[in-house]
């Protein structure tokens, strides 16, 4: 059913935990459909420096949470915007039909992360 | 890594007796049950043969009561298609239960479109049935009410005595689908006051596509296939004489059996539950008293059920959930919400069936394993603090 770049996220995620001084906190899904994924990210000259996540759900929104934080670190803020649910998906050598709606959020959670960033460092500024 | 199979709702393995019963059907006595020549006849006195067999055990009084099907759908379907059709010129009101088989459920909504009226009861927080709620529930125009015997997720058996005794005084027929208990319990359709019974034969180690559904003498039922004579022209096409054998040698060896087995998977099941309540934050789900001797489910708060399943088959261990990834919707288990848990919990329930290959040492190695588990995923949960 999973590809075994799904298993191997799921099996060994990467960056999994919180970060307790993060800049930016994202959270999307609900627990009525079963996948919650929650995003922390440490950003530095707009560059995401360190990312953690926790995620309630399924096999690949565990995967996708995974690999959406090796896909991000690094990056600057405006890059790590443009990544899709699909380049999640892609990265991962793909999803199985049913999930690519349900549980592939990665992309939604890390972008409200940096809204999130971006409304804290607003606030700071005035 | 040798692989533990808890999944035994879901089907079993067959019996190796039970193989070799059937074999002889596939090839030396192919032929068609219904042809005149000798062939014919040995399978037809195999089918004989089968549908004695089966119409005994199950405490019915002739071997015409007895349908064979392609299996416990069908059966279902048969049972409340096959009454609504036939009756309703006498009414069109159907009674069943919120945490029945999709393929009483879904069969009996689907009947709704052409003018039928369906009143689907609640059950308590144990997945029971209250009788006095089926009686409330009778109108003159009900023809029919389906209740299920036990329950394939959680294992609660229903009052079904007791039901059928209230729905048969109306004048209802009354129709129970059988399909988790044929093997376990002891089925009689006297003491069980029904007038339909639905089994499958891969519910009790016989093999899948085969099924039979009880009618009471006198009860009649519109075919849902046309075509043919067989089964006293209620349910047209060449007998499965091979799966029908297999099937009645299968429930013989199950009701001979039933009373040691049962009492050594109680033992096994009891252990499992009491071993799995230590994890904290865990729901036993069901009724204790009035369950499947081989049934275990539970609810592991704020972990999902598909990534435990995952983790499970990546120990040896295949078992089942009622999560919305493995309902192939975007609910969970329907059971498990009509009995009150919040979507959330239901998210994270594991079901756990025995059978007969599962032996003590099964227990410990899953009650050594699952404890990790559930401890890894909510190490990973947003929802656990």
């Amino acid at each position: 059913m999973y590809s075994d770049k799904v298993m191997d996220h799921f099996t060994n995620p990467r960056n999994v935990g919180e970060i307790a001084d993060a800049d930016g906190v994202g959270e999307v899904g609900n627990s009525r459909c079963g996948d919650i994924m929650k995003i922390w990210i440490k950003v530095e000259n707009d560059v995401i420096t360190d990312i953690k996540f926790k995620t309630f759900g399924c096999g690949a929104a565990i995967a996708t949470s995974s690999v959406i934080t090796e896909l991000a670190i690094g990056k600057t803020l405006t890059e790590a915007e443009e990544i899709t649910n699909q380049a999640v998906a892609s990265a991962l050598e793909g999803l199985p039909p049913l999930k690519m709606h349900c549980s592939n959020l990665a992309a939604d959670a890390l972008k409200s992360a940096i809204e999130d960033y971006r409304k804290n460092t607003a606030t700071t500024a005035s | 890594m040798g692989q533990i199979y808890m999944d035994h709702a879901a089907t079993t393995a067959v019996r190796r007796e039970v193989a070799e019963a059937m074999k002889p059907f596939f090839t030396s006595k192919f032929g068609n049950s219904s042809s005149v020549y000798d062939l014919g006849r040995e399978a037809r006195r195999g089918l004989d043969q089968a549908r004695d067999k089966i119409f005994k055990l199950l405490g019915a009084e002739r071997a015409e009561e007895i349908i064979f099907t392609s299996g416990g759908s069908e059966a279902n379907n048969l049972a409340i298609k096959g009454v609504a059709w036939a009756y309703a010129n006498k009414g069109k009101h159907i009674i069943t239960s919120s945490i029945e088989h999709p393929a009483v459920l879904d069969t009996a909504n689907w009947l709704t479109q052409f003018g039928f009226e369906l009143t689907v009861l609640p059950v308590d927080e144990y997945g029971l049935v209250d009788s006095q709620k089926v009686a409330s529930a009778l109108r003159p125009d009900t023809i029919l009410v389906s209740i299920m015997h036990a329950n394939n997720e959680i294992g609660t058996i229903q009052p079904i005595s007791e039901i059928g005794k209230i729905v048969r005084q109306h004048g209802a027929l009354f129709h129970t689908d059988a399909v988790q208990t044929a093997g376990s319990l002891d089925l009689d359709v006297d003491e069980l006051n029904v007038d339909l019974l639905s089994i499958s034969a891969h519910k009790f180690y016989g093999p899948k596509g085969v099924g039979a559904l009880y009618v009471r003498r006198g009860v009649r039922l519109e075919p849902l296939i046309h075509g043919g004579a067989q089964e006293k022209r209620r349910r047209a096409g060449t007998e499965n004489v091979a799966g029908i054998v297999g099937m009645a040698t299968a429930l013989e060896l199950a009701q001979t059996e039933r009373k040691v087995e049962s009492a050594r998977l109680t033992k096994l099941r009891d252990k499992l539950i009491k071993g799995l309540q230590i994890i904290p934050d865990t729901k036993v789900n069901g009724d204790l008293e009035n369950r499947l001797s081989n049934n275990v489910n539970v609810c592991f708060k704020y972990i999902e059920g598909e990534s435990l399943l995952l983790n499970l088959d990546l120990k040896g261990i295949a078992a089942s959930s009622g999560s919305a990834c493995t309902s192939g919707s975007l609910d969970p288990s329907h059971v498990l919400l009509a009995m009150g848990l919040s979507h959330e919990i239901a998210h994270g329930s594991l079901r756990l069936t025995l059978g007969r290959e599962n032996t003590e040492a099964d227990v410990d190695y899953l009650l050594e394993v699952v404890p990790e588990i559930v401890e890894r995923l909510r190490a990973m949960s947003p929802l656990y603090q």
